[in-house]
């Protein structure tokens, strides 16, 4: 699903993308030769098609489906408009749903990338053991997020886990995070965090290696004292790759999914679930397909309205 | 998760692997996780084809979920369709008869559907036409650990009604053993209390009366009572610590590490405890015995009501008459003696719990020979959309999260939007 949907976005910002530079290529366009014309005829219908078939066809049928009460088998025959978007809004696991992906969005903003920005200003030079440091914090991103879900469950647990064993060697009586509904959701935050922070950290060390030393040396100089380099200089440069990640954050986190099975489940007592995860055990596995496209389509606006709105606003210069 | 992709994956590789067409083949598409069945079918498989020559058995299996979520796409096409498929029954099974996938085999399997146990042969009935052929029933009861039971003074033959339950879960509290263990991380495993309750207290139409509407539907007193029955019992806090976040897995674990007294289950518990235990062995058979969930007083259900599941083979719309007479092949009574000699599984044949040498399974194939009312999962009865509310709510009803008047308040509201 998420595979899915990355795709649609990619094409929906390689749209957004290549309408307001349309004008400018207007004109070798015209001029094309016998030989590019040959090239858009072989190779335009072969993607035209599987991007018809894979992503354009699934979408409308989606938001068809939204429209019927149907489990999957035979035709979608029960048409009962809107109704689809009544039980949708009207229950109290989506609406905290989409709570959860807002938490997990502040939290990525106000915590994960700027710990992912302070680890990659210290580990992005010359430091002794930097290359180290960047593989065992890219290392966790480089795991399937199944995988990481299934080893947090284990790590939490309060008979066997690492939580059981810190307990027991504080001489406190066992807890078990993932089954307290006040904060068995900061178990996942904490899993996010551990998972994706590495992933900003490489973008950010990247995009500081692309800044000219020469100018932070030149501020330095002058008599700018480390904290206003950073600031006057460091960041405005990392701009671009900041926005980015911002972007990829975002996304991320409104279609978060694989992590929250195997780790919670979305309980205890449904207080854990995402949008995506939402769709999968109170639609999927409930074979109520019409439902869950309902639930498919509000998550495609969401994320198109976000995506091409980011696109056009913040990242218009990038 | 990449749904999409695997679908698409599983459908090239369905299309690759269909077998040449000079012979006819059968198509068989099962779940299970239990390779001394599997086994066995293999075995069956291989000696229809010897006895029909140009007639090729292919058994393909799928995991749990997979199976669930490909099905409805498989059924679609004629290419990729199987002939036969593995079923609970219930919900999903009128579901896809609805839509028509499911082929009448009445007249084929009457010649020798009487070889068989006739509450699970009605479990394969769709207004009264059969669509599929029983092989397996289950009995849902609970396993306790007799060295536990030893040591908190407790007597299983003692315990007979609901109050004796609750006074040996006290005894056993107070010895400082936890009573029960139960994977509630995945819910379906707390819906077998819920469910037991409603059929001690309601006896044998309660579910029946409840789907069709009557007496305010799952709304009326016995799913409130059961409720509040479990409350009664969910006060003592008899369950392991966590058990909100525990999986099935773990909590088979749990039974086999000796850390719990009683575990209310299926019989792949027996399987299950071993390799989750700590030490990889668990158990030994000798000290796990079999209590019958106790009657509730005043109630109309029996103390011999039992509730397990069924499990089938559906025939599909275009399934060739080898399919039906595989069927006929695969129901021998010397293939039941066969799984139960191996306590492989419990077979649906009439008299093959004396088949039996495994105490505890010899146990459960008695019950069910003689059950006075067989209910499957509550859950598979439902179907997959109220079935899981089912589920949500004995958790939620078990852990003081919702009243039992706002739990069968939203069971009947996810029955009243299917």
């Amino acid at each position: 699903v998420r595979r899915y949907w990355r795709l649609v976005f990619l094409a929906a910002v390689t749209f957004a993308e290549a309408q307001p530079t349309a004008p400018a290529h207007a004109e070798p366009a015209r001029r094309m030769s016998l030989n590019g014309w040959a090239i858009v005829v072989v190779f335009l219908p072969p993607a035209l098609l599987l991007f018809t078939v894979f992503v354009f066809l699934p979408i409308a049928e989606a938001g068809w489906y939204g429209f019927f009460n149907w489990n999957g088998y035979g035709r979608p025959e029960k048409f009962i408009g809107l109704k689809n978007y009544g039980y949708l809004f009207a229950n109290p696991t989506f609406t905290r749903s989409l709570i959860n992906n807002a938490i997990i969005i502040v939290f990525s903003l106000l915590a994960q990338l700027p710990l992912a920005l302070a680890v990659a200003v210290m580990i992005a030079g010359q430091v002794i053991g930097a290359v180290w440091f960047r593989m065992i914090f890219f290392l966790p991103y480089v795991l399937a997020d199944v995988a990481a879900g299934v080893i947090w469950h284990f790590m939490f647990d309060g008979d066997y886990g690492l939580a059981g064993a810190v307990t027991t060697a504080l001489g406190a009586p066992p807890y078990f995070l993932l089954a307290d509904k006040t904060w068995a959701f900061s178990a996942v935050l904490i899993v996010v965090l551990w998972k994706y922070f590495g992933f900003h950290m490489m973008l950010y060390i990247a995009g500081l290696q692309g800044i000219d030393g020469a100018l932070l040396e030149a501020a330095e100089m002058d008599g700018a004292t480390p904290f206003q380099r950073f600031w006057h200089i460091t960041l405005p440069l990392l701009g671009p790759m900041i926005r980015l990640s911002i972007f990829f954050s975002v996304i991320g986190a409104l279609q978060l999914f694989d992590i929250i099975v195997p780790l919670t489940g979305g309980g205890p007592f449904e207080t854990t679930n995402t949008m995506v995860s939402f769709l999968y055990f109170f639609g999927l596995t409930r074979m109520r397909i019409g439902f869950s496209s309902a639930v498919g389509v509000v998550l495609f606006i969401i994320c198109v309205t976000f995506a091409f709105g980011y696109q056009r606003i913040v990242m218009r210069d990038d | 998760m990449n749904l999409r992709q695997f679908a698409f994956a599983a459908g090239i590789l369905a299309a690759l692997t269909a077998p040449a067409f000079a012979d006819k083949t059968v198509n068989v598409l099962y779940v299970s996780n239990n390779p001394g069945q599997v086994a066995i079918w293999e075995k069956i498989a291989k000696d229809y084809e010897a006895a029909h020559p140009g007639v090729k058995v292919d058994l393909k299996s799928l995991e749990n979920e997979a199976f669930k979520a490909k099905l409805p796409t498989m059924l679609q096409a004629d290419e990729s369709r199987p002939d036969l498929f593995y079923s609970w029954g219930g919900g999903v099974m009128q579901a896809q008869d609805k839509a028509g996938f499911l082929k009448d085999v009445s007249k084929d399997v009457a010649s020798w559907e009487s070889e068989l146990s006739p509450t699970a042969v009605d479990a394969f009935k769709v207004d009264g036409k059969v669509v599929g052929v029983p092989f397996q029933v289950g009995e849902v009861v609970f396993y306790y650990n007799k060295k536990l039971f030893e040591k908190a003074g407790v007597k299983a033959e003692d315990i007979k009604s609901w109050d004796d339950f609750l006074g040996a879960v006290k005894k056993l509290k107070a010895a400082g053993i936890t009573p029960l263990v139960v994977g509630a991380g995945e819910k379906w495993p707390m819906h077998f209390y819920y469910s037991y309750l409603v059929m001690r207290i309601g006896g044998e139409h309660a579910l029946a009366d409840a789907k069709a509407g009557k007496d305010g539907g799952f709304k009326n007193g016995t799913f409130v009572e059961a409720g509040k029955r479990l409350q009664e019992l969910a006060a003592l806090e008899p369950f392991q610590p966590g058990y909100l976040s525990t999986s099935h897995a773990q909590s088979a674990g749990i039974f086999g590490d000796g850390k719990a007294a009683m575990d209310l289950m299926g019989d792949w518990l027996l399987a299950m405890q071993g390799p989750n235990a700590t030490d990889g062995k668990g158990l030994a058979p000798g000290d796990i015995g079999i209590l019958s969930f106790p009657v509730v007083p005043g109630g109309k259900g029996q103390a011999t009501d039992t509730l397990g599941g069924i499990n089938g083979w559906l025939v599909s719309k275009s399934a060739p008459p080898e399919a039906v007479d595989f069927l006929k092949f695969f129901s021998q009574e010397k293939y039941a003696k066969e799984v139960a000699a191996q306590a492989a599984y419990i077979p649906v044949n009439k008299g093959s719990e004396s088949g039996f040498t495994d105490p505890l399974f010899k146990r459960l194939a008695d019950d069910l020979a003689k059950t006075t009312y067989h209910q499957n999962y509550f859950d598979q009865d439902l179907g997959p959309s109220v079935g899981r509310v089912i589920n949500d709510a004995s958790v939620a009803v078990a852990a003081g999260q919702q009243t039992p008047e706002a739990a069968a308040a939203a069971i009947q509201e996810a029955a009243d939007q299917q």
